[in-house]
């Protein structure tokens, strides 16, 4: 790829943001994938605080037990990367009032944990802030069977999606499938920054 | 008069609404919100909104974990 080229995908991913709702498994996971991959604006939006029982697949470490996730994760992406702008709300995300957080973002990031909270999160988001580019997953438990995974695209909703996945109550939550799909969610956000037609 | 559901073809009915629908497909998932022709149905109109002819219906279910 020539350097030009280069060039406009790093400024145009730079001037990105993406909000990302729940900083557990799905939504740490996705933010160091976007900060690496230079994304310069994140909206972080948790209540939670680090537990021991997280470092099997969420983005934390021992030290950071006990801290707020909002703030255990700054303190990573500013490793990675100090400049850049992290906005964090320690807020519980409530029927109502969802899509607070979100209204100036160019991508949303769904990374929560219940299934009942995820429709409602899905549901607000398209609802209140139509033509908003949304992502999510669905079906993040178990392991071993990656290619069940695939995207559903409604319009600006993107859906990581295993229909034949059962739930966390019925499943493990594994580090490499948990991942895996909080990347494939920072990807589809990337293509979403990008442009559909970005040719690659 | 024919809808088309998750890809699949189902049978229309007059005035079905979206809950039976579901019911009658044996969508019986406690979570999912659909889509009619890629307008999104909220759950709390499932029980008013009628289906239409022809209609593609595309129903997702959100499972727990993250």
């Amino acid at each position: 790829m020539n350097i030009q080229e280069k060039n406009r995908i790093r400024k145009k991913v730079q001037g990105a943001c993406v909000g990302i709702a729940g900083i557990g498994g799905l939504g740490s996971n996705a933010a160091v994938a976007l900060a690496r991959a230079g994304v310069g604006h994140l909206v972080l939006v948790d209540f939670d605080v680090v537990e021991e029982d997280n470092l099997d697949r969420q983005y934390y470490f021992h030290d950071q037990i006990g801290k707020l996730k909002s703030d255990a994760l700054t303190e990573t992406l500013h490793r990675i990367n100090p400049s850049l702008d992290c906005i964090t709300h320690q807020v519980k995300l409530e029927r109502g009032s969802m899509e607070i957080p979100f209204k100036d973002v160019d991508v949303v990031l769904e990374g929560l944990d219940n299934a009942e909270t995820k429709a409602t999160f899905i549901e607000e988001i398209l609802l209140k802030l139509p033509g908003k580019p949304l992502v999510a997953a669905s079906g993040v438990a178990g392991y071993g069977k990656p290619d069940r995974i695939s995207t559903l695209q409604m319009g600006n909703f993107y859906l990581c999606y295993d229909e034949k996945a059962k739930s966390s109550e019925e499943d493990v939550l594994i580090a490499s499938h948990v991942a895996l799909m909080a990347n494939w969610e920072a990807d589809l956000a990337l293509r979403i920054i990008l442009g559909e037609h970005h040719d690659h | 008069m024919t809808i088309e559901v998750n890809g699949r073809t189902v049978e229309w009915k007059n005035n079905e609404t979206v809950t039976r629908l579901l019911k009658r497909i044996g969508y019986v998932f406690p979570l999912v919100f659909v889509k009619i022709n890629d307008s999104v149905i909220p759950r709390k109109d499932f029980l008013h909104v009628t289906i239409p002819d022809k209609a593609v219906i595309k129903v997702i279910h959100m499972i727990s974990g993250g």
